[in-house]
Order: structure tokens, then C-alpha cells, then sequence
């Protein structure tokens, strides 16, 4: 089955909860990446006459303590968030997949190292991996990313290395050893495409898992620094003035919740298209 | 059976060697000199500094006796002193191991047994719209940011109670009332997103029991449904239950740390934050350890508990 098949428009009208979690993603996504050219107010301009202010017509989300408009620190926030999780997703992916396909290609001796290390890393409770890869390279949008990349990456090996010990033992990789096929041309034509559907999923799941990740390490001032628009930071931020002005936090939260949520239901309505066997085993 | 449970305890010695050589090398791997870093925190540079403060944390031996040094004295229980007080490392994680441990029991206990009717419930509620509830609802609770949960049952409380104040942390020695009061919001915040996750998969796990042979024969020989379900389905539906609440617990300990800073407790997560802060790399790396073989040995006795529960593992 192609992947068009699978995503064209008429199965996306049938599937409402799926239609309503990419929507509701693209437009975030897409909120991120424009947010220079949409007519947002800058949201590094501070303007202290305007401090704190409530929602209102000039600043549709309110103001913070510092006079910036709340609507723009989120969109931008969002821009922070999403370059900061779709870097180390991305990194873990490559990275911590191609351990795991290689893994269960090879088997032997290069497995049972590889997975070991994965073991000992995977054994680390998420935060504390993270705050402890941040401890060591230092606090900012990069460390943030390459702590999350860290902690991913064992995730990542283990779940292919287990999909991809199936499709190892399936016939058509017998039959294409059986004909000698290198190992290269196994790897990226018969196992890679079939593993597809298993990233994506899992790649949506994890993405908003590594979303409330980023604002717990930048909220805890671990992440982004000040001004860079972060929604963990503008938690932070807000949490100090919560009684003069709770909007900040309010609404940064709420934008965290729908980021997360968005990939998360993405990946969950996704998994139950591309294969119902794996629904609700791996949540 | 003991071949499974020596095997587990290869692996958790793999596990606990491989964790003590990745947080013994955290300092090592600290780019420039970890050194001068620490030590440019809180006072001028000077070499006679840099040389004592090399030689207090050992680090002018050769690295394989450094590895043994710190190791088997962590193992007898001794840290080191802390860089800055003086007080020992040791002393410094007990001080505030308690309120961790506390938030994160009480959190376990909340999201694990409500999680259980819960799941239940909404096993029996069949049909596509409560389907779709359950979901939104489940990846709601799993996604919401539980800091931000923290703050805003701030705000309300002090809006709308101005008088109590919920921050901090007293001891159950001192006051269990007021210690127990302190404790309900953060455990509300933490416990959330565990709930709706193990109540999702206890959910899903009643309705595959509930399709098993073994049901339909008790259904058969005339057992009421109320003994069904939970005779016969809900403690087959506890074995993937107990693994996911191993695994919550890391989560847990994890989501604690940025709880403990919401709501000002005194536990490892202030202290770990703290110790990154003025670059406290010993406290840092001490902390770190405890926690994490904490959270391998949680899962280390989950894994056992199976032996318990599961005759099918006992007779592998």
C-alpha cells in the first residue's frame, strides 16, 4: 500500500478525529513557520505603559509584565518550541532508528552492545536525563534540543529494532537474500519503506511528548533564555505576577496543551488508520 | 524461576554499572575545564584554587582509580562534601528526600487507584461517541501541561481562599494535617496525567479480558456480572496495569522535580536545580544517581512482582 493511499482526502472525510488532529497541527505548524509574515506585533517590543493589560482589541490575548504582546510571544513561542523538538525528534530519529534497523539486521554481537547502551540510557527517568545532559553542555534552545535528541534515541532504536525484527524474518527479506540482494538494498527497499507507517505514528507521539519536555526544561529556566519567546518561559514569567495578571500564563498554557494534544491525537487517530492491531498497545 | 531472577539481576547490574559510569563521566564530559567552572561560580580563579579544588574532588589521579574511589564510596553511602556548604553531599540528599518521596508515593497511590474504577467505567461504556470522549478526554489529561495544572489551581485557591497559603512543605512528624493539605494540589497536578494514562490502558485492557475464553466460561457456568468483571477480567487486566505503574513512577520522579518548583517543596528537584545553578557538579552527579537507581530498582521489583501475580512467567 502506497502512502497516498492511505492519506487521501476522501479517507481523511471519514475520519473525523484524524481530519480534526491534523488541522488542528497544520495550523500551528503553519502559524510557526509564517509568524513574520502575519501581521504579528513584535513580540520583542516591551511597552511598559501597556503593562499587564487585559485581553483586549489591540492585544487580543493581553499583555505581559513587561508590556509585550502575549498573542506574538506565543506564536513566536510556538516557532521556538517546534524548532527546538523537531530538531532533536529528528536527530533521535535518524540516529537512534538507524541503530535499531541495524540492530535487528545484523543481530549478534553488534545488537547486544548496542541495545545494552540503549538499556542504560533508557533506564534514566526522561527529566533527569535531560537535566542532566543540560547540567553538563549547559542551559539554552540547544541544550534543550540535544538533551531531548538524548533521551530519544533509545526510544527510538528499541521501537525499530522490535518492528523491524519482524519484517527481518518475513519472507519477501528471505527472498531477497535468497536472490543476493545486498544488504544495503534489503535495508533501504524492503525494510525502511515498511517501517514508514511505525515512524510516522511514532514520530507524532513522541513529538508531543518532547513538546511538554521543552517547556518543563525551559519553565524550570533549563530551555529557551529570556527574551526568546518560549512558552515554558512565559510560564515561568507569568507565574511571578499571577494575581495582577494571571493572561500570561493562562494562555501560554493553553498553547502548550493544544500543541502537545495536536500530536498526540495525530499519532493515536493515525495509528488506528495505518494499523488497528497497534492500537492502544503502546500508549 | 531462579534462572529468570538471576537473569533480571545480571541485567540490573548491567544497568546500575552503566548508569554509575554515565553520571561519574557527566563532569568529564563538561566542555572546557570543569574545574574553573565550578569554581568561577562563586570565587576568583586562581591555579592555587584550581589545584586544590583538583585534588579535593580526585581529579588528578588516573581516571580508572577515580571511577573506584567515588564508586565504592557511593556505595558506602558517601558522596563527597558539597562544593559550596561543606555539609556532606549525603546529608544534603536525606534533607530533602523526604518531600520527593511523598509527593511521588501519594501521587502513585491517587493516579493508581482511581485510575482502576476509572478504566472500568469506562470499559462498559461502549459505543463510537463514548469512544471518542474517553479518547479526547485520556489524551487531554496526558498532554496537560501538569506545572501549568499547578499554577492555575494557584491562582484559584488564592483568588477565591486568600487566606491559605499552599506553598511549601511541612513535615508529617511535625504537623500531618497541615503536611497533608500542602500535598493536595501538587499531587492533583502530578497524579493527572498518570491517571489518564493507566486508566486508558486499564480500560483497554478490561475490554480484552473481557473477551477471553476464560470470561465467557464464567459467564457460562452462571457467575453474575459483577463477578466476571472483576474475578475474572480485572485481575487478568492488573498485569499490564503494574508495568505501566513502574514505568509512571520515573515519570513521576521526573515531573516532580518541576512540581517541587511550582509549589516551592524542598525536595531533589530544588536541590538538583540548585546544585546546576552554582555548579555544584558532585550534588549534581549524587542526586542524579540516587534517583536513577531508585527508579531502576522500582521497576527491578515490578519485574518480580510478576513472579507473583503470573503463573505463565513463573513456569518459563
Amino acid at each position: 500500500m502506497s502512502s497516498s493511499e492511505r492519506f487521501s482526502i476522501t479517507s481523511l472525510i471519514s475520519q473525523p478525529l484524524l481530519t480534526f488532529a491534523l488541522l488542528l497541527v497544520v495550523v500551528q505548524v503553519l502559524l510557526a513557520l509564517f509568524a513574520p509574515w502575519l501581521g504579528f506585533q513584535d513580540p520583542f517590543q516591551q511597552v511598559m505603559v501597556q503593562r499587564m493589560k487585559a485581553p483586549n482589541a489591540l492585544n487580543w490575548l493581553g499583555t505581559d509584565h513587561l508590556g509585550r504582546d502575549v498573542m506574538a510571544r506565543i506564536v513566536y513561542g510556538y516557532r521556538t518550541s517546534l524548532l527546538t523538538c523537531g530538531i532533536a525528534v529528528l536527530v533521535a530519529l535518524v540516529v537512534g532508528g538507524t541503530l535499531g534497523m541495524l540492530s535487528a539486521f545484523y543481530k549478534g554481537w553488534f545488537d547486544r552492545i548496542v541495545m545494552r547502551i540503549m538499556d542504560v540510557f533508557f533506564a534514566f527517568p526522561i527529566m533527569l536525563l535531560a537535566i542532566g545532559v543540560i547540567a553538563i553542555i549547559g542551559p539554552g534552545i540547544w541544550g534543550a534540543s540535544l538533551a531531548i535528541a538524548i533521551v530519544y534515541i533509545p526510544i527510538f532504536a528499541r521501537l525499530m529494532r522490535g518492528s523491524a525484527l519482524v519484517i527481518c524474518e518475513s519472507e519477501y527479506v528471505l527472498g531477497a537474500r535468497a536472490i543476493g540482494a545486498r544488504d544495503t538494498r534489503i535495508l533501504f527497499t524492503h525494510i525502511l519503506p515498511n517501517l514508514m507507517s511505525v515512524v510516522l505514528v511514532q514520530t507524532s507521539l513522541l513529538l508531543s511528548a518532547a513538546v511538554l519536555v521543552e517547556a518543563s526544561l525551559s519553565f524550570l529556566g533549563l530551555g529557551a533564555q529570556p527574551p526568546v519567546p518560549s512558552l515554558g518561559l512565559a510560564l515561568a514569567e507569568g507565574r511571578n505576577f499571577l494575581l495582577l495578571s494571571p493572561w500570561p500564563a493562562i494562555f501560554s498554557g493553553f498553547a502548550i496543551l493544544f500543541l502537545a494534544f495536536g500530536f498526540n491525537l495525530l499519532g493515536d487517530a493515525a495509528r488506528d488508520k495505518m494499523d488497528p492491531r497497534l492500537r492502544e498497545n503502546q500508549t | 524461576m531462579t534462572a529468570y531472577i538471576l537473569k533480571r539481576l545480571v541485567d540490573l547490574g548491567i544497568v546500575l554499572l552503566g548508569m554509575s559510569l554515565l553520571v561519574f563521566m557527566m563532569i568529564r564530559l563538561i566542555p572546557g575545564d570543569a574545574v574553573a567552572i565550578m569554581l568561577g561560580a562563586n570565587t576568583e580563579i586562581t591555579d592555587a584554587g584550581l589545584h586544590e579544588l583538583r585534588a579535593r574532588l580526585g581529579l588528578d589521579q588516573p581516571i580508572l582509580l577515580q571511577y573506584w574511589n567515588w564508586i565504592t564510596n557511593a556505595l558506602r553511602g558517601d558522596f563527597g562534601t558539597s562544593i559550596w556548604t561543606g555539609r556532606p553531599v549525603a546529608t544534603e540528599i536525606t534533607a530533602n528526600l523526604w518531600p520527593t518521596l511523598e509527593l511521588t508515593f501519594l501521587s502513585v497511590l491517587v493516579g493508581g487507584c482511581l485510575s482502576i474504577p476509572l478504566g472500568c467505567f469506562m470499559a462498559t461504556r461502549r459505543g463510537s461517541l463514548s469512544e471518542v470522549l474517553t479518547r479526547l478526554v485520556t489524551i487531554t489529561g496526558l498532554t496537560i501541561p501538569s506545572f501549568w495544572l499547578g499554577i492555575v489551581c494557584l491562582f484559584l485557591v488564592a483568588k477565591y481562599f486568600p487566606g491559605v497559603s499552599l506553598l511549601g512543605y511541612v513535615p508529617f512528624s511535625e504537623n500531618p494535617i497541615e503536611n497533608l493539605q500542602k500535598m493536595i494540589l501538587p499531587v492533583i497536578a502530578l497524579s493527572l496525567p498518570m491517571l489518564a494514562n493507566l486508566s486508558r490502558l486499564v480500560r483497554s485492557a478490561m475490554l480484552d479480558a473481557l473477551n477471553q475464553d476464560y470470561t465467557r466460561t464464567a459467564k457460562a457456568k452462571g457467575a453474575n456480572q459483577r463477578r466476571v468483571t472483576y474475578k475474572h477480567a480485572l485481575r487478568n487486566a492488573l498485569i499490564p496495569f503494574i508495568t505501566s505503574l513502574g514505568v509512571s513512577t520515573g515519570y513521576l520522579l521526573g515531573g516532580s522535580i518541576v512540581i517541587e518548583q511550582v509549589f516551592a517543596i524542598p525536595g531533589l528537584g530544588r536541590l538538583v536545580l540548585g546544585a546546576i545553578a552554582e555548579r555544584n557538579y558532585p550534588l549534581v552527579q549524587a542526586t542524579i544517581l540516587v534517583l536513577a537507581t531508585g527508579f531502576v530498582l522500582v521497576n527491578f521489583i515490578v519485574d518480580l512482582l510478576y513472579l507473583a501475580i503470573d503463573p505463565r512467567v513463573r513456569e518459563q
